[in-house]
């Protein structure tokens, strides 16, 4: 079992390197990408059961000794997440292969994603800073060119501010690694963990403000958040959707690991409430201005980044497991979100909501698979965002939090409101003003892979009951990390 | 000697946030390479204790650590990378507006319009 973990970050490089090869031959590097991709599926969820069945596993490249080699390590967070971004990063694949004019236009296109899978695979799975800090960096590096694909003018712009952003936050992490290690002397997590309760207070509550920080804005937590809404709009529709569905949430799963394992006793839970509260509140208004699908959803990443900030600041047990049912359910349902969003833009020529109008009538399929993904963003029940908010707001109620309680039903209330916004402005009334281009009917593949992920989160909310209990082990374990030291240590 | 680095390190981080702070283009992409050396030097001091032999000679445990020298050339290559994508895109966005400033915010432009001096001054 500990041999399949490199698995989900070494099958998609080996696909890099061969669709590379496949250059300008369309068709294999589509086989490969459905293999590869499917492939990788397959291991996540081998990997999954096992670490249910047999708890955590790890494995160390090159069979270096301990500390300094790099350790994978598999437990039941990353494992779970691991699975859901594969699924994902082939539903997202999929529409992309249906949209014209992405993957044809763009050769590069096949590579790229496979590396971006790399990227977030070995994010999720390291057990080392260092190596985080690499995964992000693959990870940024193929979202810089998916992004820039076929740019233009003002995408150019936007995309200057996301990668200059992004790199600087690199640098800060790189630093920050550069710190850790000349404090504790190694950057494997699991040694950091014992390590770090040696070195002095403020030199710890140092390191610890700058993990946030730094993560913060890889997460696009409030104050570090504009880049996001700036940029995420401009690029192609399977592009955003896999940005919005995966990239801020290895942030937020960075913030989680680093909180538990290496800082779990820093008090800063006040702060981190403040930061949650703040992030869903700016980011809904924002939202709310807004008169363009993908620019409103943008926003609402942001808001939504809120409430698992908001777990982890209340740091209890039913906290961190609401976290993280919330990231699931939120990765389901914003990559949904964004590929009806496409599936409109698609249809009506633009995703403006003054030119958009009557979709309800003309195309009620896309209607049809635009309701449930955002009643579940607006937290509605039976949907899973309403489980997910369930379970947050009642680990607030038992902490006793009830500021945050009322701020992250309030911003509810306003997702509910900018979801009818757009139910109104897209798929009732006539447009306000003609699109400038004719629309076109969107292919059966798009169609397909959208309702195909609108599935997903309709299993997510029908299997709540388990899927809450399994985010509660997972949450214990996290809380507990004896179980993922000795396992890393061991080795 | 750590000192030195230390120093060094931060008057390095202080050219480099000075640079980013720039309206130009090419600027920014300055101040960005220097924050990627002061990062590295940062890793550099974390080696600890400078002059100590880094592969033989003396005793076997006054080696030079070499794991912060391992990440310091991870770090190289991949703030490199994305330099040099960085100045394509730069170089790119001025073969298409013509100039190296790093534009306003549609956004914010569209604001800035709605007040009625500004939107005179368009006029």
């Amino acid at each position: 079992m500990t041999d399949l973990i490199a698995l989900p970050v070494v099958l998609p490089l080996i696909a890099a390197g061969l669709s590379m090869v496949l250059m300008g031959r369309l068709r294999a590097q589509r086989v490969l990408a459905l293999a590869a991709s499917l492939s990788t599926l397959v291991v996540a969820i081998i990997l999954l059961v096992r670490v249910e069945s047999e708890g955590a596993a790890a494995t160390v490249l090159g069979d270096w000794p301990v500390p300094a080699g790099i350790a994978l390590v598999a437990d039941r967070l990353s494992a779970s997440l691991l699975l859901i971004a594969e699924v994902m990063l082939l539903g997202v694949l999929l529409y992309a292969m249906g949209q014209r004019n992405t993957d044809q236009d763009a050769r590069f296109f096949h590579p790229t994603y496979h590396v971006l899978a790399a990227g977030v695979a070995l994010s999720f799975l390291t057990g080392d800073l260092f190596t985080l800090f690499v995964g992000f960096e693959v990870m940024l590096m193929a979202s810089y060119v998916l992004i820039t694909v076929g740019a233009r003018g003002p995408r150019i712009r936007s995309t200057m501010t996301y990668v200059v952003v992004n790199l600087l936050a690199s640098t800060l992490f790189l630093t920050m690694v550069g710190l850790v290690y000349a404090s504790a002397g190694t950057v494997n997590l699991a040694d950091l963990a014992g390590r770090l309760e040696t070195i002095p207070p403020a030199t710890r509550s140092l390191l610890g403000a700058m993990t946030l920080i730094v993560f913060g804005v890889k997460a696009a937590v409030f104050p570090l958040f504009s880049w996001l809404p700036d940029s995420y709009p401009t690029a192609p529709t399977p592009v955003t959707a896999i940005f919005a569905g995966l990239m801020t949430k290895v942030g937020v799963y960075a913030i989680l690991r680093t909180r538990t394992l290496l800082f779990p006793d820093e008090g800063a839970s006040a702060l981190i409430l403040v930061v949650a509260g703040l992030t869903m509140a700016v980011g809904v208004l924002g939202a709310i201005a807004q008169n363009e699908v993908k620019r409103l959803l943008s926003f609402h990443i942001v808001s939504q980044i809120g409430y698992m900030v908001m777990g982890i600041g209340l740091f209890t047990l039913a906290g961190i497991a609401g976290t993280i049912l919330f990231v699931i359910h939120q990765i389901v349902v914003k990559t949904t979100l964004f590929l009806v969003g496409g599936l409109v833009e698609t249809r009506a020529g633009t995703g403006s909501l003054k030119r958009v109008g009557g979709l309800a009538r003309s195309s009620p399929l896309i209607a049809l698979l635009f309701a449930p993904a955002a009643l579940s963003l607006a937290g509605l029940p039976p949907f899973s965002g309403f489980l997910a908010k369930f379970a947050l707001v009642r680990a607030g109620l038992d902490a006793g939090q009830w500021v945050i309680v009322g701020v992250s039903l309030a911003v509810s209330l306003l997702t509910f409101f900018s979801m009818a916004k757009i139910w109104a402005g897209v798929f009732w009334g006539e447009p306000d003003a003609p699109a400038e281009r004719p629309g076109a009917s969107p292919t059966r593949t798009m169609v397909g892979a959208t309702a195909g992920l609108v599935v997903v989160g309709l299993v997510i909310a029908l299997a709540g009951g388990p899927i809450y209990a399994f985010a509660e082990r997972a949450a214990a374990d996290l809380l507990d990390p004896a179980g993922y030291i000795g396992v890393v240590m061991g080795r | 000697m750590t000192l030195t680095v230390a120093l060094l390190a931060g008057v390095v981080f202080g050219v480099g946030t000075y640079l980013i702070l720039q309206r130009t283009l090419s600027r920014v992409l300055i101040g960005l390479a220097m924050l990627g050396h002061g990062a590295n030097l940062v890793l550099l001091a974390a080696s600890g204790r400078a002059g100590r032999p880094p592969l033989a000679g003396g005793d076997p445990a006054g080696l030079a650590d070499p794991l912060p020298q391992a990440l310091m050339l991870t770090a190289i290559v991949i703030t490199f990378g994305v330099l040099v994508f960085l100045a394509a895109l730069a170089y790119r966005s001025w073969r298409l507006t013509g100039s190296d400033d790093v534009e306003d915010d549609l956004e914010d432009r569209r604001i800035a319009a709605l007040h009625p001096h500004r939107a005179e001054e368009a006029a």
